[in-house]
């Protein structure tokens, strides 16, 4: 039998402050354990905590550009819980005032684009990181652990999406949207290896046209998109495994273990969550001025369906092309960049998407550190326009530029390696490849077309591939005109 | 009627990790049934056209920019630690 799956997602997002949300510890990452903490986010006895204004804003710009409502009223609670990561044994959140409800997010290509809801974005502040010693380094086994509260106390939005999702692409696809828009903002760092993009997901099964959710279990610890897909995958075959043998899926918190690559329940013993929550006492309500919000408004900045409209107008790219750019805000600067130095944008974007790409992925590198910039693109793409180089001979310079960081046009120079396009010296060559094959030159003349390609193949050996192909097949027509 | 049962003082204590004695879970039961009792009557009052109030102060949107201020230094903020290891808190084991 096959079933309707069902899928929400919430997602954490770290801003990207100056500083903590309720102190004025710096927000790092990777610093000396406890070096990023005060009174504040040690929870000592009598300090109090103050809003970051910052935080607000990002957190109202995060709700405008999901469509939500910016609650004109919203307040902290405390979510109270005894874990060593919380030096308060508190967490503070918001819980039935947040400030954005309501909103959506279209995914999918255009055409047939899905709407899925965005129940709530709201405020709170990240725990500290938790080191467990022992055996294994695990929790399980471990005979104690060591807090580091430099996380402690910064700014953390929960985004909570519908279960409107209905297959474990679309929700990869609504998470890769959501971090771009985030990266679009400038909100968040959205690095989902270093945890300031986490995302855990409720996944349930029901009958086809049932209108009640089925029993959910919520998936954790998928540190990328692709473990986001896997797991999702997973967990649906897994529950679809059951239902189908007539047993019951079982509420509970389930951890995928990407190596593994299944789901495995957590301890469901402590499951009952009873968070308690009530409005915190030392925190006063944020009241936002509407005017204020239509000035956010006004001001996000452009986000990637429009940039993806705007991509494929402006440069005349491919629907397909545009959205990847679009999805992908460093690469789409890349291409803006390249083109305002004077590149044309279809040439640029065709080498963005497949030598660059190819190159990043494969040295696993993020574009924002590569040692090929704009600059380089421009300059090759120079070089290639002028004919001083072939399109053959602009990827060994594109290979070498990328791993060294040199001017296409400093590798050129200082290899000599240029486009042969000298007729007097190709001349030579062409004449020398035409006696030594007669019967290629006796095959075009009766019409066949292929034998020219063989020819030009003939001296683009010759010439070690420097010959420009162009000219070698204009020189060749002519002598034998 | 009985507000509070001693089942629920159980569930509240393991919340608050209270290891009670089965007097003490007599007594408090009787105490937190007084309480939610006098607090009942306020229940009993009519805000419909009393908006929920979760603050006493008057005040709204007390923010601070954002910037960056003075951190405790390692060895101050691990001093009041009962134990102490890599320069972290070292807690007891959790599960
Ligand atoms: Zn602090």
């Amino acid at each position: 039998m096959a079933y309707e799956i069902v899928i929400g997602l919430e997602i954490h997002v770290e801003l990207n402050t100056r500083s903590k949300m309720f102190c004025g510890c710096p927000v790092t990452f990777g610093e000396v354990p406890n070096t990023a903490v005060c009174p504040v986010c040690l929870g000592h006895p009598g300090v109090l905590p103050v809003v970051n204004a910052q935080a607000v804003e990002a957190a109202a710009l995060i709700g405008l550009s999901l469509n939500c409502a910016i609650a004109p009223n919203n307040e902290f609670a405390r979510k109270n819980y005894f874990y060593p990561d919380m030096p308060k044994d508190y967490q503070i959140s918001q819980f039935d005032l947040p400030i954005a409800i309501g909103g959506y997010l279209d995914v999918g290509d255009r055409g047939q684009t899905r709407r899925i809801g965005i129940t709530r974005v709201h405020m709170e502040e990240d725990t500290g990181k938790l080191i467990h010693k022992g055996a294994t380094g695990r929790i399980h086994g471990a005979d104690r652990s060591v807090v580091d509260f430099n996380r402690a106390g910064v700014p953390l939005m929960e985004i909570v999406s519908e279960p409107d999702m209905r297959t474990a692409t679309e929700a990869r696809a609504f998470l890769v949207k959501l971090r771009s828009i985030l990266l679009a903002l400038g909100v968040s760092n959205c690095n989902m290896e270093e945890g300031s993009l986490r995302c855990d997901a409720n996944v349930s099964l029901r009958e086809f046209g049932d209108t009640e959710l089925g029993v959910k279990t919520e998936v954790k610890n998928m540190n990328s998109f692709k473990a986001l897909q896997r797991a999702l995958e997973y967990e649906v075959e897994r529950q679809t495994s059951l239902l189908t043998h007539g047993e019951r899926v079982i509420q509970e918190t389930r951890h995928w273990d990407d190596a593994g690559g299944a789901t495995t329940s957590m301890r469901s013993k402590e499951e009952a969550h009873d968070y308690r929550y009530f409005p915190d006492p030392d925190l006063v309500a944020i009241v936002m001025d509407p005017a204020e919000v239509e000035r956010l408004r006004a001001g996000l900045p452009e986000l990637p369906d429009a940039r993806a409209e705007r991509l494929g107008r402006e440069f005349g790219l491919s629907d397909d092309d545009a959205k990847i750019l679009a999805l992908n805000k460093p690469l789409g600067d890349f291409l803006e960049e390249t083109v305002a130095g004077g590149a044309a944008a279809g040439k640029a974007a065709n080498w963005l998407l497949h030598e660059l790409a190819a190159e990043l992925n494969r040295t696993d590198t993020e574009i924002e550190d590569a040692a090929f910039t704009p600059r380089h693109l421009i300059d090759l793409l120079q070089l290639i326009d002028a004919g001083t180089i072939s399109g053959k001979m602009a990827k060994e310079i594109f290979k070498t530029s990328f791993a060294t960081g040199r001017l296409p046009a400093a590798i050129v120079k200082e290899t000599g390696n240029v486009q042969i396009t000298d007729t007097d010296a190709l001349g030579k060559i062409v004449d020398e490849v035409l006696a030594a094959n007669p019967q290629a030159i006796e095959d075009l003349k009766n019409g066949q077309e292929r034998a020219i390609g063989f020819l030009v193949g003939q001296i683009m050996r010759l010439t070690q591939g420097k010959a420009s192909p162009d000219a070698v097949n204009k020189l060749i027509r002519a002598k034998l005109r | 009627m009985t507000v509070i049962s001693k089942k629920d003082v159980e569930h509240v204590a393991l919340l608050a990790r209270l290891a009670l004695t089965d007097e003490e879970k007599e007594t408090f039961t009787g105490q937190l049934a007084q309480i939610l009792e006098h607090a009942g009557k306020i229940q009993a009052l009519d805000t419909t056209a009393v908006p929920p109030t979760s603050h006493v102060a008057s005040l709204t949107n007390v923010l601070r920019p954002d910037e960056i201020r003075p951190c405790l230094t390692s060895e101050e903020a691990l001093s009041n630690a009962p134990k102490q290891e890599d320069g972290g808190f070292a807690v007891p084991k959790i599960v």
